[in-house]
Formats: C-alpha cells, sequence, structure tokens
C-alpha cells in the first residue's frame, strides 16, 4: 500500500500534545494527490504509483501534460512525482488525501534545500577557519592548505573546498506526524524540514524506522 | 495566508491567565501527571519578565526556595498544564525584565506595592 503525497510546506510553529509538552512542527499542505500513472515491471521495468499536486488553470500546462493527466481522469495538476512501491491496490484516477496518514507514523520528507549560492568552506563544510590572533590577516575563513606540495603534485578530486551550496534534494528522516487535518489536507510534522515556505515536499513512509 | 493557517492550528488563548506585568506576586496552578493521577502544584513567585510572542508567549517566575535558593520557572501562556494564576499583590517597577532580583537577597528582594486605581 502506498504511502505518500505530495505537498506544500507552510511553515513552522509549535502545538502542544495530550500530556501538554509543546511539540514543534512543520506544517504541510499535502494533497489531494491524483493517481495519475501506474509503473509496473511488465511495461516500465520497475513499479511505482505516480501521484499529482496542484491543481491550475489548463492553460498552464502543455497539450501533452493534459492528455496525459486527461487519461487519468485528473484535473489540471501542476506537479507530477513518482513514488516506488512494490505492490499497491490504487488504481488511475484515485484521490489520495492526508488520511493516508495517522497519528505517531513515522515519516521521511524530502524537499529542495534553500540556496545558499556561493559559500565558503566553513559554512559548507564546517571547517574551523585560520587562527584570530598571533599576527594573522586575512585568514579567519580561509580553507587552509589543500594537499601537500611535489610528493603529490595535484589536489585530490572531491577535496571540500568552497562553492554552491543548498538549492539540492534533502530527505529529513523519521519525522514524527503529529497533526492530521483530511478536512484542510494538513499534515502537521514534528521538527524542521528542508526547504522555503511554500516549497515541494514529498512526504513517504519512513524508510529506516 | 499560509500564516493564517499557522494560526488556526496553534492552542487558543488560555483565558484562565490574567493579564500579567513584571513585579506581579503570583501563584501559578500547574497540572502534574503522576501514572494516572492528576494533581495540582501551586508555584508561587514574582512575575520577573512577560514575553508577548504570539504562540510562543510565556513569562518567569522567581521564588526564592529553601536555604536561599532562588527558582525561576518559565511557563508558556498557552499551554494547558496552567490550571489558572492568581495574581495577588502588583509591585511598582520600572524595568520591563527584573533579572536585577538575581542578585538581591532577603529584604533587598522587596519591591513597592503599586495599589490598583479604579
Amino acid at each position: 500500500m502506498l504511502k505518500g503525497l505530495i505537498g506544500k510546506k507552510i511553515g513552522m510553529t509549535q502545538i502542544f500534545d495530550e500530556d501538554g509538552s509543546a511539540v514543534p512542527i512543520t506544517l504541510i499542505e499535502a494533497g489531494p494527490c491524483y493517481v495519475t500513472q501506474i509503473r509496473t515491471p511488465q511495461t516500465d521495468a520497475y513499479s511505482a504509483v505516480q501521484l499529482g499536486f496542484e491543481e491550475i488553470k489548463p492553460a498552464r500546462l502543455t497539450g501533452g501534460q493534459l492528455g496525459h493527466l486527461n487519461k487519468a481522469d485528473a484535473p489540471p495538476l501542476r506537479f507530477l512525482r513518482e513514488f516506488r512501491v512494490k505492490e499497491t491496490d490504487l488504481k488511475v484516477g484515485d484521490k489520495v488525501t492526508a488520511e493516508v496518514f495517522e497519528l505517531g507514523d513515522h515519516v521521511d520528507v524530502i524537499g529542495t534545500s534553500k540556496g545558499k549560492g556561493f559559500a565558503g568552506a566553513m559554512k559548507r563544510h564546517g571547517f574551523s577557519g585560520g587562527p584570530i590572533t598571533h599576527g594573522q590577516s586575512d585568514r579567519q575563513r580561509a580553507v587552509g592548505s589543500i594537499g601537500a606540495t611535489s610528493g603529490t603534485g595535484r589536489v585530490f578530486k572531491g577535496k571540500r573546498m568552497p562553492g554552491r551550496m543548498g538549492n539540492e534534494r534533502v530527505t529529513s528522516a523519521n519525522l514524527k506526524v503529529a497533526l492530521v487535518d483530511a478536512d484542510r489536507n494538513l499534515i502537521g510534522v514534528r521538527g524542521s524540514v528542508p526547504g522555503a515556505k511554500g516549497g515541494l515536499v514529498m512526504i513517504k513512509e519512513a524508510r529506516k524506522q | 495566508m499560509s500564516d493564517e493557517i499557522l494560526r488556526s492550528v496553534e492552542a487558543p488563548i488560555n483565558e484562565n491567565i490574567p493579564d500579567l506585568r513584571p513585579g506581579d506576586v503570583v501563584s501559578v496552578h500547574v497540572r502534574i501527571k503522576e501514572g494516572n493521577r492528576e494533581r495540582i502544584q501551586e508555584f508561587r513567585g514574582t512575575v520577573i519578565r512577560n514575553r508577548k510572542n504570539g504562540n510562543n508567549a510565556n513569562f518567569t517566575v522567581r521564588r526564592v526556595a529553601s536555604n536561599g535558593i532562588g527558582v525561576e520557572r518559565t511557563f508558556l501562556h498557552r499551554s494547558p498544564r496552567i490550571e489558572k494564576v492568581v495574581v495577588e499583590r502588583s509591585s511598582h517597577v520600572r524595568r520591563a525584565n527584573l533579572y536585577f532580583l538575581r542578585d538581591r537577597v532577603g529584604k533587598a528582594t522587596r519591591l513597592k506595592q503599586k495599589i490598583k486605581r479604579k
């Protein structure tokens, strides 16, 4: 059975659980999602369920996209994402809502992290930088040595250096579902979720529980 | 819009907490769960800080326990664990945060009482 949804991050807040402790949660507007295609080993050499999320004006989609959604009897949808499943009883055209998750479930939330631009080695890799005192100048956030001299004669591949940071796929694993509001398509998970407010996230059943 | 959704899932304002001001002597009635039994514990002291911050609004109560050990407890305004708060006395203070009380002992911790006018 598929336990997955596509959603939009709304933001963070805190709520109280039944024994009165404050729980930090991230609210996600999850679903309603439509099953737009089922991948099977016979036709596609792997099995997955394709879900669509967020209704938009038909004029925003191309003819091909509309045709694909028409086949599934789904409204015009902005995002399509696939969820790998072993087997499923879902059929094309089915609607998946926030109800698939229950309070206390553990989920993985996948999103795109906020882009940090060209970041230095301290921010990007947690380097310590250089000494602040002892007559040092221009060394406070420096990378330090990047390798030996003539012994190797080159810089190793994968050497951690400054560069683009963020704006990549990140999974927040094993978050507990702390709030489910099926009427308003809301899911609250304990803890933080990658990405900015309004960012697209995928919610899946936790892989490592 | 998204903020409205966030506000809608947050806990409602606790009606049993009156308007608190720094310097108030209050007793906070806290629900405590012990196994299956629930009882009410009173924490009596001076409000040294009151932070109004929407869902995260909180206030800190300071009291001096036995042996002159200062105890401070911070409560969330909207916490369901707070049964009620009773203001027993108000004081005339000129600061929002009464951290200076931490450095004072005994008689020096007294605050001038403020009589509420109608």
